[in-house]
Formats: structure tokens, C-alpha cells, sequence
């Protein structure tokens, strides 16, 4: 008998083992505590009213348990014939009452305070889109160069399909993370380009549906610089489990340092628009593109998801009119997923993509789109 | 049916005719209950699909799109389609034998609500096989996402909510009738069985809210194919107004889908406990009163939408309140297995795990009703622990343990008492070792309707899809057992079971085909 316990506990143990595929945080049980006042508040509230449902949950099972065993026909148990008590009824109604009313006043403190976004020192635009978000930094004053840039998903599709094993970061990584000082009230106003999102950190303790049409406002002061890395909560079409948002909280220092050289990069890139580029170069930096941003729906190959997401290899656009190919691109389909990349790609980056998906997948038009091009459609389309 | 025609004391007509013409109320609820079944599997087997898919981190069998079409029509499916359905197949068989009624008040009405479904559900299970793919906007179908970002087949989708409707609003009418018009004499209000009261308060939360539901779908196919805003910011309209119309609807309906169950556990706690069910007065108006609170909390489900914070504090406190007569329910139960006399057939093992894990559930619920910790639970695996908690081993429990319970009473037949406890036994393993896990998913951060998801999920996730593969696999014992118990076993007496109660139990079983064509006995009426 013994032995045979053994063997069966070896076996579990040897499965969980081989499909433990991440020991150190793989059993986590709890919320976070988080690295803001109000994550810790939320995680302590959380704690509270666990432990008044196990509490609650200890006398009413442990009753019926004890009722259980030891009140059974088999046992000789002969039912009382009982059945109502007033007394007894109001003591059930009025207790749960109280304890209600003792959850209900740290809620509401707390609720208070978390909706408390006054007196913000940096604000941040959250826009949600399919799927990536859009982080744009609010100006002082409309003569500084602004800050805005797209975070995407940066797994590559090769470990998503299994080809390659997967990063520590696996789903939850992205190419150019949120940046916010530590110590400082950020404000986010979140809303979105198309369908309902919702831009979650548990660290801080946020989160908030990104509603297009409407904005809404969350805050966090994050008092430890560090990664934290959350996900978009609300379903939002197909690659929904694949935009994540990783948030660095820096010191005051690395903040300026990085947002300088933003600024410095949006002048750049607008600049780039007048430069001309080489073939090799633009195939080389579409596919990178391509990798980032296209291929949740167009698929590696081109393939497209029919009939949600055209293929692109053999397609009639881009096989097509150049013309045509840039405006589809610059102003999307509307009620599509296909969005207006012509917001979100710099002119430099535009006309790589479109070089790139006009000489790949079998498509072989041998053109090569200068930013210049794009630009001239850019404006009409303004 | 000709056969009908010069028989006096006819019994049901030959062949399939039976089934399509039918205005019996017990063929009428013999169809509901398979055609339940039959959803509950195909449901499951969505479910199955979700939870393979979900075995290890990223995609082995299913592209996105198919995984969100799979999460979609399991939620829609097994709502409308398995739980709703069921227990309106109960409410048919058992609401005339227990008030002492011949039939059901309106016995055509009753053949149409029903056969309306099939139909319904053939549209929407259609869309599968469409180019454009199933609705794939979660069973919430939440806006502009089932609107302007909609595939083509949401129009099907819509056509088959209408046709759920109408027929769940046929239903409704005429239990009430039935309830109101057709009890025996001397079976006063106060003393039906509580299965009655909880279907005669559903039925009319079903004709509060289903035209409401109706009237949501029909504002999407405006904005759909007639160039409406109404969900559309860019046409002035607002996505968060579909929220609030559907919550309206929503949050009742989940009343809907377990008021029904409190009446189930109500008479089988009693039955096995040999003693009456504790409390009934309190019960009667603690299931009033969740009804009537169910219509002032449907916006805790959109707790990060931004409303106002006076909107927040409102819906926060209205919520908590539902602890109080739910709470109530919770601890009659408990004071009627208190010394009791007690033996833990099959139905009273359904009946006592339903006690136990809708507490459960009812506890994550508490948990999520506190906004602050709600922002950090909203649309996370917590969420799906804890509906899947009152779903399926609360609302789903007490249709099987209803089963058990009235199966002799339908079929003549003793069920097979040992294949109905590995039933039990394995559902009950199988649906902790499910669910329990997603309590942790949550907490550490995994959201709902993903397909693939980091690293640190991984373990809880197989752990959960072992659980979800078990207790799949289970439900086929109960159409073994359903099977075989149809078809013969150890004939049951009319009384059935030592400790039952009430009108049902007093006819032969099987019941006639036609049951008390004149009143019952008044003496047969009993004190609750």
C-alpha cells in the first residue's frame, strides 16, 4: 500500500516538475502589494475582506460540517422538528450588516482617494488602438517638440507559434516602454481610436476602460523606480491578449535625460522625411517594421487572415497603384482594424513598409517609395 | 394525435408527431431538459477547445480569432442555451404536479416557446460555419466591438437573441399564469414549494428584463446596417449607454439563472435531512428582496468605466446589501441539515456541494462588489472563478441535483445510485480543480479572453484545463445514467424518498400523463 502512495506521489511530483515551466513565479497566489499608496490600500482591502469571508466561511461550513457528521440517519440521528426563530433570523440579518458597514468605510476611503487625480505633475495621453497604445507626453506650452511614440507587443511571432522557446518577458514585453519619474502624481488620460480597451498596471493599482469618444482620468506615484508590466484588460478583437504595457518608473534625472532625447528624435524623424533612401535599406527596415506592426494580422508570409485580414502576398493594392497603396496605408479602412498609420509610423517608416510589402511575399513591383512620397499624401490627407 | 380523437382517457400520440405537437406539459419539459443537455455538451465542448488551448502558453490549436468565436459561444450557448432552458424544463414538469394542476395554463403557448429554440440556436451555432466566423465579441458583446467592428454574422446573432427572447418571454408568462390560476384549493401562496416561488419571481424578472435585451440588440442593428450612433462616439452616441442597457438586462439575468436553484436545494435539503426546511417565510422575502436589489446594481460590472465617483459609492453599497438575503438563504439551509436526520443520496450530494461552492462564489462576489479591489480583479481570471463559481457548481449543481431528485418520479425508475455518486464525485473533483486555480490566475494578473498568456500562468493553467477535462468527461455519466435509468432499473414507489414532501410525491410513478384533472385532496397540502 505504502509503497504504491509513493510511487503515485513520485509521479505527481515528476509532472510537476517537467510542466513547471517557470518555478520561481510560477506559483503565485495573491495580488500584488504594488509600489503605490493606493495599490498597497487595494491589496490591504483585498486582505480584509478575504479574511471576513474566511472567517464567515469558517462557522457556517464548520456548522454544516459538524451537522454532517455527527447528525446522520446512520448514526441514529433522529431529526428535531424545528423550524423557524425569529431571534435567531434577526441575529443572522443584523450581523452580516454590521460587517458589511465595517468593509464599506475603508472602501470608501480608499475609493475617494484613488478618483482623487487633481494636482498632477506629468499628464500623459493613453490611447488604445488595435492593438498597440499610444503614449503622448502634454506639452507645457505648444512651442516644445512633443513627445509621442507607439508601444508594441516586441515577442517575436516565432516563439508565440512555438519555433523558438520563449523569453523570460514572454507576451509581456514591449518596443518602446511608457517612461515616468518616480515620486511624481502622472496623470493618465486614457481614451481610444476604435474599440473598448482597458489600460491596466497592478503595480499602481490602475485600471481604466479606454473609451473612444470619452477620457478618462487615473493617476499613480510610483515610489520605486523598476519595470512593471500589465496587460489591456478589456476584449478588444483578436490580438486582445497581445498588447501589453510595461510602464519604467526612472529617477527625476533619467526621466529628463530620456525625454530630451525624445524630443531630439521626433526632430529627427521629421527631418528624415526629406531624405532619400536606398532599396536595401528600406526592405531592411520594413520587415523590421513589418515584424512589429503588421503581423499580428497580415501574418508572417503575407498570408492574412481571410476574410478579417486580406492577404498582402498577391494583393491587388500592393501590386497596384503606388498611390493608392501610401493612401490606404496613411488613411486606413475605416470599420476595419486596418488603422491610419499615417498618425502612427514617421514618413521614413511608411515608406520602408510599403517598399517592403511591394517586393515581398511574391509581390514584385520593383518600387522603391521615397518618405517625399508619403509626405505628399500625408498632407492631403490633412 | 388522430388517435386522440376516439380514445377518451388518450395518452401521447405515436412517433415524432408526438414531440412537434405536443401540449403536454410533461413532454413539453422532457424537451427542454434534453434539448439543455444537448447545449450543455456542445457549450462544453467550446469549452474545450478554450481550455486545450490554454494548456501551455502560446497557440498550439487555434488561431485567436476562432479561440474569441470559442469564448463568445460558450458564454452564449451555455447561458441561453443549457442553464436558462433547463430550468424552465423543470419548471415545466414539476410546477403543475407541485400546485396540483392538470397542465400548464397555456398549453400552445407552451409548444411554440419551446420549439422557437432549436431554431434559434441553429442560427447562431450556423455562424461557425460561415466565411466571416461566429460572433466573436464576447457572450457580454460589449460596443463598437459587436457593432462597427463587428464580423457579418452579428445580424444572425441578433435575429437568434430576438427569437431567445420571445420564447423565454412566452415561458415566463405562462408560469406566471399557471402559478396564479391554476393552484389546487387550499394551496394558498404561502404554502407552495419554494421551487414555485423562486420560478414565479423569476419569471418576472425574465419579462422585466428580456424586452430590454431585445431592445439593446435592436439598437445594435440599427448602428449595424440603418446608420444609427447610438454606440458610436464618432455619431455622437455613447459605447458605455450599451453597457448600462446591457447590465440592466444582465445583472437580473443572473438572478434568473440561480433564483430557480435556491428553490431545488430548498426542497432537497429537507427531503435528506428529514426535518422542514428552516426559515421558510424568510426565504420567500429574502428571494423577493434579491430580486428587487437585482435591478439597482448592474453598473458593479463596469466599475472601470468611469463613472462618477457617486455612481461608484451607490453601485458598491447596493451590491454588498445582496450579501444580506443571500446570506440568509445560506445559514437556513445550514439550520435545516442542523440536527437533522441525515443520508447523502446523489441529489443531496449535488444539493450540499451547492451550498458550499455558490458560497464560495458568493464570497469572491462580496470581494469584487469593494470598488478599489475591484479595479484590480475586473476582467481577470478572478472574475471568471467566481461566476464560473455560481454558475456551475451553483446553478448548474442544482439542475443535477434536481435531476436525480425528480428522475424517478419521470421515469418509474431508481437511477443508478453508484454510477450517480462517481457522477458527483468527479464533477465535484473535476469542477474544483477547474476553477479553484483561476481564483490565483487572477490575482497574480492573468485577464480573461486571451488566448496565450506569460510565463508565471502557466502552471495553474494546466492544473485548471486537467480540471476542465475531468469534468467534461463526467457529464457523460449522467447521460448514462439518464439513459439507463429510462429505460429500466428497481421501480420506484410513488413516495420515492423517506423524507419528501408535497403533491408531486403523492402520484404514482411514473406520473400519469395527465395529472390531477380534478383537485387534489386539500388534506395532501401541507404547512411549509
Amino acid at each position: 500500500m505504502l509503497s504504491k502512495a509513493k510511487l503515485w506521489l513520485g509521479l505527481v511530483v515528476a509532472a510537476l516538475m517537467t510542466l513547471s515551466t517557470n518555478l520561481q513565479a510560477a506559483w503565485e497566489l495573491n495580488m500584488t502589494q504594488g509600489v503605490t499608496q493606493i495599490s498597497r490600500d487595494t491589496y490591504d482591502l483585498h486582505m480584509q475582506i478575504l479574511w471576513w469571508c474566511v472567517a464567515i466561511g469558517v462557522v457556517v461550513f464548520g456548522a454544516m460540517l459538524w451537522s454532517i457528521i455527527n447528525h446522520r440517519k446512520s448514526k441514529g440521528a433522529v431529526a428535531a422538528t424545528f423550524h423557524e426563530s425569529t431571534k435567531i433570523e434577526i441575529m443572522w440579518t443584523v450581523i452580516p450588516f454590521i460587517i458589511l458597514i465595517l468593509m464599506a468605510i475603508p472602501a470608501t476611503r480608499v475609493l475617494t482617494e484613488a478618483y482623487d487625480s487633481t494636482e498632477s505633475d506629468l499628464d500623459i495621453q493613453v490611447t488604445g488602438y488595435q492593438w498597440r497604445w499610444e503614449y503622448r507626453y502634454m506639452r507645457g506650452d505648444a512651442s516644445e517638440e512633443e513627445v509621442l511614440f507607439y508601444s508594441n507587443l516586441s515577442t517575436p511571432s516565432d516563439q508565440i507559434d512555438n519555433s523558438l522557446p520563449k523569453g523570460e518577458h514572454y507576451l509581456l514585453e514591449v518596443d518602446k516602454p511608457m517612461v515616468i519619474p518616480v515620486n511624481k502624481k502622472v496623470r493618465f488620460l486614457i481614451t481610444s481610436n476604435d474599440v473598448l480597451h482597458a489600460w491596466w498596471v497592478p503595480a499602481f493599482a490602475v485600471k481604466k476602460d479606454a473609451v473612444p469618444g470619452f477620457i478618462n482620468e487615473a493617476w499613480a506615484i510610483a515610489e520605486e523606480p523598476g519595470i512593471y508590466r500589465g496587460q489591456c484588460a478589456e476584449l478588444c478583437g483578436i490580438q486582445h491578449g497581445f498588447m501589453p504595457i510595461v510602464v519604467h518608473a526612472v529617477p527625476q534625472e533619467e526621466y529628463d535625460a530620456w525625454y530630451a532625447e525624445q524630443q531630439q528624435a521626433a526632430v529627427a524623424a521629421r527631418e528624415g522625411a526629406n531624405s532619400v533612401v536606398t532599396m536595401s535599406a528600406a526592405l531592411q527596415q520594413g520587415e523590421e517594421i513589418y515584424s512589429r506592426t503588421c503581423i499580428a494580422c497580415h501574418q508572417t508570409g503575407g498570408t492574412g487572415l481571410p476574410p478579417a485580414f486580406p492577404a498582402l502576398a498577391g494583393s491587388a493594392v500592393a501590386n497596384g497603384d503606388v498611390e493608392a497603396n501610401i493612401s490606404l496605408l496613411v488613411n486606413g479602412v475605416p470599420g476595419t482594424a486596418m488603422a491610419a498609420f499615417g498618425r502612427q509610423l514617421s514618413p521614413v517608416e511608411l515608406s520602408a513598409i510599403i517598399t517592403y510589402i511591394r517586393n515581398s511575399f511574391g509581390n514584385n513591383t520593383g518600387d522603391l517609395v521615397q518618405p517625399a512620397d508619403v509626405t505628399t499624401i500625408l498632407q492631403e490627407a490633412q | 394525435m388522430s388517435a386522440a380523437h376516439d380514445d377518451h382517457h388518450h395518452g401521447p400520440a405515436k412517433g415524432l408527431s408526438r414531440w412537434f405537437y405536443t401540449t403536454n406539459h410533461k413532454d413539453i419539459g422532457s424537451l427542454y431538459l434534453w434539448f439543455s443537455f444537448a447545449m450543455f455538451l456542445l457549450g462544453g465542448t467550446f469549452a474545450m477547445v478554450i481550455r486545450a488551448e490554454l494548456f501551455q502558453p502560446g497557440l498550439q490549436l487555434v488561431e485567436p480569432s476562432f479561440f474569441n468565436q470559442m469564448t463568445t459561444m460558450h458564454g452564449l450557448i451555455m447561458v441561453f442555451g443549457a442553464v436558462m432552458p433547463a430550468f424552465v424544463g423543470l419548471a415545466n414538469w414539476l410546477i403543475p404536479m407541485m400546485i396540483g394542476a392538470p397542465d400548464m395554463a397555456l398549453p400552445r403557448l407552451n409548444n411554440w416557446s419551446f420549439w422557437l429554440l432549436p431554431f434559434a440556436f441553429l442560427m447562431l451555432t450556423s455562424t461557425l460555419f460561415m466565411d466571416a466566423g461566429a460572433p466573436n465579441f464576447g457572450w457580454t458583446f460589449y460596443a463598437p466591438l459587436s457593432t462597427t467592428y463587428a464580423p457579418e454574422t452579428v445580424t444572425f446573432f441578433i435575429f437568434a437573441v430576438h427569437i431567445m427572447g420571445a420564447s423565454s418571454i412566452m415561458g415566463s408568462i405562462n408560469i406566471i399564469a399557471t402559478i396564479l390560476n391554476m393552484r389546487a384549493p387550499g394551496m394558498t401562496l404561502m404554502k407552495m414549494p419554494l421551487f414555485v416561488w423562486t420560478w414565479l419571481i423569476t419569471a418576472y424578472l425574465l419579462i422585466a428584463v428580456m424586452p430590454v435585451l431585445a431592445g439593446v440588440v435592436t439598437m445594435m442593428l440599427f448602428d449595424v446596417h440603418f446608420g444609427t450612433s447610438f454606440f458610436s462616439a464618432a455619431g455622437g452616441g455613447d459605447p458605455i449607454l450599451f453597457q448600462h442597457v446591457f447590465w440592466f438586462f444582465g445583472h437580473p439575468e443572473v438572478y434568473i439563472m440561480i433564483l430557480p436553484g435556491f428553490g431545488i436545494v430548498s426542497a432537497i435539503i429537507p427531503t435528506f435531512a428529514r426535518k422542514r426546511l428552516f426559515g421558510y417565510d424568510s426565504m420567500v422575502y429574502a428571494t423577493a428582496s434579491i430580486a428587487f436589489l437585482s435591478f439597482i446594481v448592474w453598473a458593479h460590472h463596469m466599475f472601470t468605466v468611469g463613472m462618477p465617483i457617486a455612481g461608484e459609492l451607490f453601485f458598491m453599497y447596493a451590491t454588498m446589501l445582496i450579501a444580506v438575503p443571500t446570506g440568509v438563504k445560506v445559514f437556513n439551509w445550514v439550520a435545516t441539515m442542523f440536527r437533522g436526520s441525515m443520508t447523502f443520496e446523489t441529489p443531496m450530494l449535488f444539493a450540499i456541494a451547492f451550498v458550499v461552492l455558490f458560497t464560495m462564489g458568493g464570497f469572491t462576489g462580496l470581494m469584487l462588489a469593494i470598488t478599489p479591489a475591484d479595479f484590480q480583479y475586473h476582467d481577470t481570471y478572478f472574475v471568471v472563478a467566481h461566476f464560473h463559481y455560481v454558475l456551475v457548481p451553483g446553478s448548474i449543481f442544482s439542475i443535477m441535483a434536481a435531476a436525480y431528485y425528480w428522475l424517478p418520479k419521470w421515469t418509474g425508475h431508481m437511477y443508478d445510485e453508484r454510477l450517480g455518486k462517481l457522477h458527483f464525485w468527479m464533477s465535484f473533483i473535476g469542477v474544483n480543480v477547474l476553477f479553484f486555480p483561476q481564483h490565483f490566475l487572477g490575482l497574480a494578473g492573468m485577464p480573461r479572453r486571451v488566448p496565450d498568456y506569460a510565463l508565471q500562468f502557466a502552471d495553474f493553467n494546466w492544473i485548471s484545463s486537467i480540471g476542465g477535462f475531468l469534468f467534461g468527461a463526467s457529464q457523460l455519466i449522467l447521460l448514462v445514467v439518464v439513459i439507463k435509468c429510462i429505460k429500466g432499473g428497481k421501480k420506484a414507489t410513488a413516495q420515492v424518498w423517506e423524507g419528501a414532501q408535497g403533491l408531486e410525491w403523492t402520484l404514482e410513478s411514473p406520473a400519469p400523463y395527465h395529472t390531477f384533472t380534478t383537485p387534489p385532496d386539500p388534506k395532501l397540502i401541507h404547512d411549509q
